[in-house]
């Protein structure tokens, strides 16, 4: 490892001075956006430094059942995001089973696959791995399944006569439905086809970046971020699949029947 | 042969009814009363109670891909869902000799859907249900966009399948139009299917 320059409180408080150029030209220009801006960035300071004091602490312990413990979380409120970015949700526990169960099954396999393959930390689960990874990898799949299960419940809705046409001529669900979740498909994977296609050479990656300003070679950092793509990719991929495919299953029933009764709103 | 044995679909009473080959039952009644919802369900695109037979065959017997091929719902807005016209036929060769009975152009085969207006689509839409040789079609208003004349040209092509054997339930709010095409006359008053 390179040199690593340490920051102090003051080099904080001297870049937080910037925002106070925010907060005046908010004022200047009456943007309204002054009491916002200030709640934001408070709520950034405190929420950051509560996650690093929890992330010293877990690494501390490297205890199993604790890093476990904070995966869940992570991937609870991953849920509640995907629930909340739907127009048109599924009834029931559907609407967080499905995402959920998609997401932190897609997620947790590729976290898996990477620690007890490509990183071989040990322990295997150690925290200061383990969580990151899952983190980066759930934050994509999440975007991925919430895309993907927004764009076929829209169009769903949108297609409804089309997709009945075609079961009225004697199509099956799936073959009805394949235009819609071919479409929820592309629209899922896409953010991860771009970020792909754009790093490096539009966007550093956050990740890679981080190592950089650590002190880490770049050469190091470059391969650390191109196996977090794989993973991404993957994650992302699987995830979208399972909970796309879930929904068309629960949209439609065995008899071929569209079923958006299913379906809220 | 088509038969009803207490078909239960909801909001109406359950029905009974046997269609033979080659007959049209004219189903009339007012919006709302239940006959899209009758039509559907015979078609198994909705949940129901009771049975549907085909020839003594139940709809619960076979596939239901199976069962709505050869008895076919034609709804008053059928969608359309790839962008040629042609392409949402799989058999075009036995219904391009139908194109100009119907006023349609021969050439409309190549056209984009969105070219199409809402009378060609809804023409169009009966000869894509036509193609696939259904037993039973279900019509639902399929005349509902349609000027005097084109109206009488889909009656008579329909009367042409029905003569060779098509069965038919045809659901219009036209009177006299139930009255041309249905050989018995069926009235949806209160949730009940029943002789005007």
């Amino acid at each position: 490892m390179m040199d690593y320059i340490r920051l102090d409180e003051w080099d904080l408080v001297l870049a937080g001075l910037l925002l106070f150029v925010n907060g005046a030209l908010s004022l200047a220009l009456r943007l309204d956006l002054e009491r916002r801006l200030a709640i934001a960035a408070v709520r950034m300071v405190v929420q950051l430094l509560a996650v690093g004091f929890v992330l010293k602490a877990l690494f501390e312990s490297a205890s199993p059942w604790l890093t476990g413990l904070a995966a869940l979380a992570m991937i609870l409120i991953a849920g509640r995001e995907i629930v909340a970015r739907q127009d048109r949700r599924l009834t029931g526990w559907w609407a967080y089973g499905l995402g959920v169960g998609c997401m932190a099954l897609a997620a947790v396999v590729v976290t898996l696959f990477a620690l007890t393959t490509q990183i071989q930390a040990e322990p295997w689960y150690d925290p200061r791995f383990a969580l990151p990874i899952l983190g980066m990898v759930l934050g994509n799949t999440m975007t991925g399944i919430s895309l993907g299960l927004d764009t076929l419940t829209t169009g769903i809705t949108r297609e409804r006569s089309s997709i009945e046409a075609q079961l009225s001529l004697g199509a099956t669900r799936l073959q009805a439905l394949r235009p819609v979740s071919r479409l929820a498909l592309r629209t899922a994977l896409m953010p991860t086809i771009n970020a792909m296609a754009a790093a490096g050479v539009v966007s550093l990656p956050g990740m890679m970046t981080g190592q950089i300003l650590s002190g880490v070679d770049p050469l190091e950092a470059t391969k650390y971020q191109i196996l977090v793509m794989f993973l991404i990719a993957g994650g992302t991929a699987l995830g979208a699949v399972l909970a796309v495919q879930g929904a068309v299953y629960r949209l439609s029933d065995p008899r071929h029947r569209l079923r958006t009764e299913r379906l809220t709103g | 042969m088509l038969q009803l044995e207490k078909l239960d679909v909801p909001g109406l009473q359950p029905v009974t009814l046997t269609l033979e080959d080659g007959v049209c039952v004219a189903v009339q009644g007012r919006s709302g009363s239940g006959k899209s919802r009758l039509l559907r369900a015979i078609a198994d695109l909705d949940p129901h109670g009771g049975r549907a037979l085909l020839d003594g065959v139940d709809c619960a017997a076979m596939p239901a891909p199976d069962w709505r091929a050869q008895v076919t719902y034609l709804a008053t807005d059928a969608g359309w869902w790839l962008s040629s016209v042609g392409a949402h036929f799989c058999h075009w060769d036995e219904i391009a000799a139908m194109l100009s009975p119907l006023g349609l152009a021969a050439e409309c085969r190549d056209w984009p859907v969105a070219r199409l207006s809402t009378g060609e689509r809804q023409r169009l839409a009966l000869l894509r249900a036509l193609s696939i040789g259904p037993r039973v079609l279900l019509l639902d208003e399929p005349t509902s966009g349609l000027d005097q004349e084109a109206t009488a040209a889909v009656e008579r092509l329909l009367e042409a399948q029905r003569a060779q054997g098509l069965a038919m339930i045809w659901v219009t709010h036209d009177g006299d139009q139930a009255a041309r095409v249905g050989k018995r006359l069926m009235q949806l008053r209160d949730g009940a299917l029943v002789r005007p």
